[in-house]
C-alpha cells in the first residue's frame, strides 16, 4: 500500500526527520490559507498522487504569489494528472500540499527496500539524487552505495557515517546524515515498511541535510498490526475494479486484451493469461478467485470481469484440487444466469470431480462450452473471442 | 527414497482444531501421512481426530517424537508459531499460511538458517512424497509414487505438473511448493541441491514465476551443480510490471524479474524451458528421453 507524500512526511516528522513545515489541502483557498499560516514568500506545491515523474508531468511547482497558488489549485484539484508513471488516463489528484521553500546547494538519493535475493533490509545511497534511482542503477552501478542491515544485529550507526562519507558529505552533515539513516531504518521495521524512497536528499545552502521528498510503500500484509498506517489508505489512487475485487477476496489486474479470464489460484490465473497469449489471443485481465471458487466469489468474478467492455469472450480454468468441480459448475451456473452473462463462457475443469463439472455444465440450459483439456479451452476461447 | 518427508516422519499440526487445521489434517490422514497429534493452545489434553491436542509444541514432541510440523494458524501468529516449534527441536516446519509480513520472515528465515532448521512457505501448499505422506493442502489423488522431483512457487501450477506427470504414468519422488512470498523459508536452490542427491529422483521439474531473482539464481546453481535433467516453466509472461498478480512475491519491480529474463537464464543454463504451461509433461519427455 502506498502513502502520498504528505502522509509520509507526517511519518518522517514522527521520527524526527528533517522534513519542510507544510499542509495538505483540498481547496484553492486552503491553499492560500495555509501558504499564509507557513508564513515567508515563496513556496512550492505538488499535487498529491502514488506515482512518481510529478514534477516533470508539472504538477509540482515553485511558487511567490497567492495568485499562483490559487491557479495551480484549481488547475490541478479534481483532474487527473498524468505522469511518465501512470496509465493514460493519469491518478486524480483530490489534495494538494503546500510546502515551506527550501533553497537546495546539492541533491542526493537514499532509498531502502527489503531484498529478496540476500533476504536483507538494504539501504542504498547516491550522490546522483533528482533523478530516476533506476537508471542510475543501470548505467553507472558504482554511483549507488549500499549498507546492508543485518536483522541479528540491527542497523549500526557507523553504517550510517560511512554512507555520509563515501556521498562526500562532510563537518555536522556526517552527523546529521547519520541520524537520518538510523531515524529510518527505525520507521522501516516499526512501521513495517516495503520501500522507502527519499528523492532527491537535499543538502540547503545553509549545508543541512533535508528530505525534499518522501515516498513510503507499506507491507499490505502487516496492516493488520499497522492501524495507524491502514487509515491512510487513499482508495480513489488504486483501480476502481482492482479494489472492488479485493472486498470480496479476488485478485484482479486488468490488461489490454479481449479474453476475460477466471481462474483458481494465482500462479495458475497468470499461466492461463500466457497460454492465451501463446495461442494467439489477448488476455484481458488476471483473476484469481481463489481456492473456495464459490458461488458468490464466481458472481462477482464474472461481475468484475464483465465491467470491462473490451472482453468478449470468457475462459474459466478450474484445478479442482480441494473444491468439488461439479459445485463450481453449479456455482458457474447460477451466476451466468444471475449477472446475465451475454459473451461466449469456456470452461475447463481439471481435478476433483471434473467429469461430473462437465457434466453438469452440459446438462444445464445456459450456455457454456465445456473444453476437454487446457489447450482445448484456450484454443476454443481464442477462436470465440475472434467473433 | 525422497526428499525431507517419507513414511516414516511423524507429523503435528498447529492449528489443529482450527477449520483448516482440522479440514487438512482429516485430509493428510486419510492420505496416510503420520500425524500424531496437534496443538491448540489452550485445549491440551483434548482429543480430535482421534488424535491428542496439546497446548505447545513442547509437550507435543515430548509425547510423540514429532520431527515435523505443519502450520495452519493465521498470519498473525505464523512468526510465533514457527519459533514455538524451532524452540521445541522440530527440524522441519511447513507453513502453509499465507499473509505473513515480510518483516516477520526475515528474522524468521536468519534464525532457522542459523540453527539449521528448515522451513517450507510460507504461503504455499506444502510438501507431498506421493504414496507415503502428505503435508499441506494438495489433493492426493493426482499424484503417483515415481521419479519426478517437483519444486514450485505456485499451488494449483504445481497440481498441473503434477497430473501431467502422473498421467505420462512417470509420478512424482517429491513435490515441494515453496510458496508465493518474496522471503521464502526454502527457495529453488535448498530443493533443487536435495533433489540432485535423491536416488529415486531422476528428473526435476521446476515452476516458476515472475518477481525476484530466485530463478536466475536457480540457473546459476543448476549450470554448476545440477546433472539430473531439469524442466522450467515461468508464469507471468503476459503481467504487467509494477503490478503484484495475486502472490505477494510475484512482481515486476524496477524492470527486475521478468519472465523472459529466467526464461533465457535457464535456457542459458541447458536446462529445458517450456511456455506452454500445458506441456510440461512433454517437455519432460524431451528432455530425458522417457
Amino acid at each position: 500500500m502506498n502513502l502520498h507524500e504528505y502522509q509520509a512526511k507526517k511519518l518522517f516528522n514522527e521520527y524526527g526527520l528533517p522534513v519542510s513545515k507544510g499542509i495538505a489541502v483540498d481547496t484553492a483557498d486552503e491553499a492560500v490559507a495555509a501558504a499564509k499560516e507557513l508564513g515567508g514568500v515563496r513556496w512550492v506545491i505538488k499535487a498529491q498522487v502514488h506515482a512518481g515523474g510529478r514534477g516533470k508531468a508539472g504538477g509540482v511547482r515553485l511558487v511567490n504569489s497567492a495568485d499562483e497558488i490559487r491557479q495551480f489549485a484549481e488547475t490541478y484539484i479534481g483532474t487527473n494528472l498524468v505522469t511518465a508513471q501512470t496509465d493514460e488516463r493519469g491518478q486524480p489528484v483530490s489534495k494538494i500540499y503546500v510546502e515551506e521553500f527550501t533553497d537546495i546547494a546539492r541533491e542526493l538519493y537514499l532509498g531502502a527496500v527489503i531484498d529478496r535475493s540476500s533476504r536483507r533490509l538494504i539501504f542504498m545511497a547516491s550522490t546522483e539524487g533528482g533523478v530516476e534511482i533506476e537508471k542510475v542503477a543501470e548505467e553507472t552501478p558504482e554511483k549507488i552505495l549500499q549498507a546492508v542491515i543485518d536483522p541479528a544485529i540491527g542497523p549500526m550507526p557507523y553504517q550510517g557515517r560511512e554512507l555520509g562519507f563515501r556521498l562526500g558529505l562532510s563537518g555536522k552533515q556526517i552527523n546529521q546524515f547519520g541520524s537520518i539513516f538510523m531515524s529510518l531504518s527505525r520507521l522501516f521495521e516499526e512501521r513495517d515498511l516495503a520501500l522507502l524512497e527519499i528523492n532527491p536528499l537535499v543538502i540547503t545552502s545553509a549545508g543541512d541535510i533535508h528530505c525534499l521528498d518522501a515516498k513510503v510503500s507499506v507491507d499490505s500484509n502487516a496492516l493488520y498490526r499497522q492501524k495507524f498506517l491502514s487509515e491512510m489508505r487513499d482508495v480513489s489512487q488504486e483501480d476502481k475494479r482492482e479494489s472492488e475485487a479485493s472486498k470480496f477476496g479476488l485478485n484482479y489486474v486488468a490488461l489490454e486484451g479481449n479474453i476475460g479470464c477466471m481462474v483458481n489460484g494465482a500462479g495458475l490465473a497468470m499461466g492461463t493469461m500466457d497460454l492465451v497469449k501463446l495461442h494467439g489471443g489477448s488476455p484481458a485481465n488476471f483473476l484469481d478467485v481463489g481456492g473456495g471458487a464459490t458461488k458468490q466469489a464466481v458472481s462477482e468474478a464474472f461481475k468484475i470481469i464483465l465491467s470491462d467492455s473490451d472482453v468478449s469472450a470468457i475462459l474459466i480454468n478450474i484445478f479442482g484440487g480441494i473444491v468439488q468441480c461439479n459445485i463450481i459448475a453449479d456455482g458457474i451456473i447460477g451466476a451466468v444466469k444471475d449477472v446475465g452473462v451475454n459473451v461466449p463462457v469456456v470452461v475447463r475443469f481439471e481435478g476433483n470431480n471434473a467429469e461430473l463439472g462437465v457434466a453438469t455444465l452440459a446438462d444445464s440450459d445456459v450456455d457454456i462450452i465445456a473444453a476437454m483439456s487446457l489447450t482445448d479451452a484456450v484454443e476454443q476461447v481464442v477462436r470465440v473471442a475472434e467473433g | 527414497m525422497s526428499i525431507l518427508i517419507n513414511k516414516n516422519t511423524k507429523v503435528i499440526c498447529q492449528g489443529f482444531t482450527g477449520s483448516q487445521g482440522t479440514m487438512h489434517s482429516e485430509q493428510a490422514i486419510s492420505y496416510g501421512t503420520q500425524l500424531v497429534g496437534g496443538i491448540t493452545p489452550g485445549k491440551g489434553g483434548q482429543v480430535h481426530l482421534d488424535l491428542p491436542v496439546f497446548d505447545t509444541v513442547g509437550e507435543a514432541v515430548d509425547a510423540t517424537g514429532a520431527d515435523a510440523s505443519v502450520i495452519y494458524v493465521p498470519a498473525q501468529f505464523a512468526k510465533d508459531g514457527i519459533f514455538e516449534a524451532a524452540a521445541a527441536g522440530i527440524k522441519l516446519i511447513v507453513c502453509i499460511t499465507e499473509g505473513v509480513p515480510t518483516l516477520d520472515m526475515l528474522s524468521v528465515k536468519a534464525s532457522l538458517d542459523s540453527r539449521g532448521i528448515r522451513l517450507i512457505g510460507p504461503n504455499c501448499p506444502g510438501v507431498i512424497t506421493p504414496g507415503e505422506c502428505k503435508i499441506g493442502i494438495m489433493p492426493g489423488d493426482i499424484h503417483l509414487p515415481g521419479k519426478v522431483g517437483i519444486v514450485s512457487r505456485s499451488g494449483t501450477l504445481t497440481y498441473e505438473a503434477v497430473k501431467q506427470t502422473t498421467d505420462l504414468g512417470f509420478g512424482q519422488s517429491t513435490c515441494v511448493g515453496i510458496g508465493g512470498d518474496p522471503i521464502p523459508g526454502s527457495n529453488f536452490i535448498d530443493i533443487l541441491a536435495l533433489f540432485e542427491k535423491d536416488p529415486l529422483t531422476e528428473a526435476i521439474v521446476m515452476v516458476g514465476e515472475i518477481g525476484g531473482t530466485a530463478e536466475e539464481e536457480a540457473a546459476e546453481y543448476i549450470k554448476k551443480y545440477v546433472t539430473k535433467p531439469v524442466v522450467a516453466y515461468i508464469a507471468g509472461v503476459t503481467a504487467p510490471p509494477g503490478k503484484r498478480m495475486g502472490h505477494a512475491g510475484a512482481i515486476i519491480a524496477g524492470g527486475k524479474g521478468t519472465a523472459e529474463d529466467k526464461f533465457a537464464f535457464l535456457k542459458d543454463a541447458g536446462v529445458q524451458t517450456v511456455k506452454s504451461l500445458a506441456k510440461i509433461g512433454y517437455a519432460l519427455q524431451e528432455a530425458t528421453g522417457w
